[in-house]
C-alpha cells in the first residue's frame, strides 16, 4: 500500500488522559461589614522574603487604615504543610485574614 | 491553598496575595478545589530580595494583573459579598471518553501535540491493538484502578486505570514487556512532572531480575540514550505523570523557571548490580536480592562530577563537591564500579552504609552560611524555629560553626556504569520510595 493512502487512514486511538477529580464547590466565609476595628490577621507562609512584605501591608494599614489593628504571624511550619493551630488562633481571635506572599 | 481553607473551612474571610507569575496557577488551584470566587491579589514577581522601600512600592502599587490598586484589591477582598453564581460555570461531573475522535495519523499526532499531551517529540500513537498489546503484559485488569497523582500538594490527586497507563507507555514508544516497570512507577504516587518554581526532574533507578529480562543498560552509557528499556521507561514515567495527573503546562500547572533537560528521560537506569562491591540498592530498602523494584528520586536539579578517588586529596575533593551542592538537595552518589572500588580502597568503605556515614561526618558548612540559603530559609528554617531536630539544634550554633548539610539517611550510593573510567557524580535529590515491579506482572 502506498505511504500516502496509510497517510490518509483513519486511526482509532485511546485517550490519555486520567480522571480528573469530583470538583465540591466550597462556599466562601461571609464577608465583613467594614475593616473598621476589626482585626486582621497577617499570615506570613515564610517563603521567599514574604514577612518582610507583609511588614510593608502592616504599615500600608497604620497609614491609610489605623483603625485596623494588624498581627503579624508567621505559619508554624513550611509553607506546604497545613497549620490547623494557627488557623484556630486567628479564627478565635481575628476577623479577617490576608496570606502572602503565596506560592 | 492555605487562603481557601482559612476562608471556606475556618469560616474566616481571607485574602491571598500572589506574584503575578503564579496568575494561571492560582486561577486552577482555586477552580480545581471548588472555591472560584476565592478572593486574591497580585504584586510582581520577584518579592525575594527586594527592599523594604521596594516592596512598599508594590504594596502602594496596582496588580499587574488587573491594574487596580493592590491594597483595594486586598480591602474589597474581604468585605465585598460572594457573587454566588461563579461556580455554575464550572462542570463538576466530568468523565474523560475513552477514544479520541478517529483521525489520521498526521491529525492525530498534532491533536496529541496540541493537548500538551506529549513532550513536544513524535509519539506512538496508542491505537487498540498496541495497547492491547501492552495489557497482555500484565495480569491486573485494563479497568482497575492503578494510581493517583499530582503535580503538588496544592493540587487535588487525579485517578487512572491501568488501561489508561498502558495508552501511555505506547506513547513512549516502550516495548510491552517494560510494562510491569511503567506501571510500577505509575502506582507510586509520585510525579515525575511535579510543578516546583525550582525545575525538578525524577530519576529511576531499576533492580533486581526485571533488568535482564527487558535488557536494561546498567554499564557503559546507562543514563544516556542508548538503551529502548531505559530510554522508553523514562519517557513513559513523564508522559503518563502529565496525562493522568491533569497536565504540566508552563505557567498553569508547571512553574519550573527554568526547566529541567533530565526531564525528557527522568535519568532512567539499572544498577550495575555485578560489578558493584555493595548490596544493591533495593536491598537497602528492604526487598530481597531476587525481588525487582524500581526506586524513584525526585528534587534532580545540581549535578557534581569528577573522574577517580585520588590518594592524597581525595577527602577534600569530595567535601569540595558537597559544598558545591544545593544544601537543600541532599546528595545521591552515581559511581562507576572502578569509583566505588576506589572508594573501597581509599577510605576502607566495604559497606555502603559506611562511605554515607563519611560523607555525612565531612558534608560541612559554617551554620551562617547554611542558614542564609533562600531554600534553607524556605523549607528548613521554619522547621527549624518551631522546635523541629535535628534543625533546632543546629540553629543555635554560632555564625562561624560547622554544622552538617545532610541527614544520614537523606544520602545515597547507586553503582552504575560500564568501567570504561573511573567517573562518578553526585545526583542533587531526594530519594522518595522503592516500588515493586513484581506485583505488577
Amino acid at each position: 500500500m502506498a505511504e500516502g493512502i496509510i497517510g490518509a487512514q483513519k486511526l482509532s486511538v485511546l485517550n490519555p488522559v486520567g480522571f480528573p477529580p469530583k470538583i465540591t464547590p466550597k462556599a466562601m466565609a461571609p464577608r465583613l461589614d467594614s475593616l473598621d476595628g476589626k482585626t486582621i490577621y497577617l499570615v506570613d507562609p515564610r517563603f521567599d522574603d514574604s514577612g518582610l512584605f507583609l511588614r510593608q501591608v502592616e504599615h500600608w494599614f497604620a497609614e491609610h487604615m489605623p483603625s485596623v489593628k494588624t498581627k503579624l504571624v508567621e505559619m508554624s511550619s513550611v509553607y506546604t504543610k497545613d497549620d490547623p493551630k494557627t488557623w484556630e488562633l486567628i479564627k478565635a481571635n481575628g476577623d479577617g485574614a490576608i496570606i502572602g506572599v503565596g506560592h | 491553598m492555605h487562603a481557601i481553607a482559612l476562608d471556606s473551612k475556618y469560616g474566616v474571610p481571607t485574602v491571598a496575595i500572589h506574584t503575578n507569575v503564579f496568575e494561571k496557577a492560582v486561577q486552577s488551584v482555586t477552580r480545581m478545589h471548588g472555591m472560584s470566587e476565592a478572593r486574591y491579589t497580585f504584586v510582581p514577581q520577584p518579592v525575594m530580595g527586594k527592599s523594604a522601600e521596594q516592596l512598599r512600592a508594590y504594596v502602594d502599587g496596582k496588580s499587574p494583573i488587573s491594574g487596580r490598586p493592590v491594597m483595594q484589591e486586598v480591602v474589597e477582598g474581604l468585605t465585598r459579598p460572594a457573587e454566588g453564581d461563579r461556580h455554575k460555570e464550572i462542570k463538576f461531573e466530568r468523565s474523560t471518553p475513552r477514544l479520541v475522535d478517529s483521525d489520521t495519523d498526521d491529525n492525530l499526532q498534532r491533536l496529541f501535540l496540541e493537548n500538551n499531551w506529549t513532550d513536544k517529540l513524535p509519539i506512538v500513537l496508542p491505537t487498540e491493538k498496541r495497547v492491547r498489546e501492552m495489557l497482555a503484559q500484565t495480569s491486573h485488569k485494563p479497568d482497575e484502578v492503578a494510581g493517583h497523582l499530582r503535580s503538588n500538594q496544592f493540587r487535588q490527586h487525579w485517578e487512572f486505570t491501568v488501561e489508561q497507563v498502558a495508552v501511555n507507555a505506547v506513547m513512549a514508544g516502550a516495548r510491552p514487556e517494560y510494562f510491569p516497570v511503567i506501571l510500577a512507577l505509575a502506582s507510586s504516587g509520585v510525579s515525575a512532572r511535579g510543578s516546583t518554581t525550582s525545575s525538578m526532574a525524577a530519576m529511576v533507578v531499576v533492580n533486581g531480575p526485571i533488568r535482564h529480562e527487558i535488557a536494561m543498560n546498567s554499564g557503559t552509557g546507562a543514563m544516556a540514550p542508548y538503551n529502548q528499556a531505559n530510554a522508553t521507561i523514562g519517557r513513559a514515567y513523564g508522559l503518563l505523570s502529565q496525562n493522568l495527573q491533569g497536565g504540566s503546562l508552563p505557567g498553569d500547572s508547571y512553574m519550573g523557571s527554568q526547566g529541567n533537560g533530565y526531564a525528557y528521560g527522568s535519568v532512567t537506569f539499572a544498577e550495575n548490580e555485578e560489578r558493584s562491591p555493595w548490596v544493591p540498592f533495593h536491598v537497602q530498602q528492604g526487598f530481597k536480592p531476587t525481588e525487582s523494584t524500581v526506586s524513584i528520586f525526585t528534587g534532580c536539579r545540581s549535578t557534581a562530577f569528577t573522574l577517580g578517588v585520588r590518594e592524597k586529596y581525595w577527602r577534600q575533593h569530595v567535601q569540595s563537591m558537597l559544598r558545591g551542592m544545593d544544601a537543600h538537595s541532599a546528595p545521591t552518589f552515581l559511581l562507576d564500579p572502578i569509583a566505588a572500588r576506589q572508594f573501597i580502597d581509599r577510605g576502607g568503605f566495604d559497606t555502603k552504609v559506611k562511605m554515607i556515614d563519611w560523607v555525612y561526618a565531612h558534608a560541612l558548612m559554617p551554620a551562617g552560611e547554611y542558614w542564609d540559603y533562600q531554600l534553607i530559609q524556605n523549607y528548613i528554617y521554619p522547621r527549624a524555629t518551631f522546635g523541629e531536630e535535628p534543625y533546632a539544634s543546629k540553629l543555635k550554633a554560632a555564625p562561624d560553626e560547622m554544622v552538617h548539610m545532610f541527614k544520614p539517611e537523606e544520602i545515597h550510593v547507586v553503582v552504575v556504569g560500564g568501567e570504561t573510567n573511573g567517573y562518578w557524580r553526585i545526583m542533587g535529590c531526594n530519594y522518595q520510595r522503592t516500588v515493586s515491579v513484581d506485583k505488577w506482572r
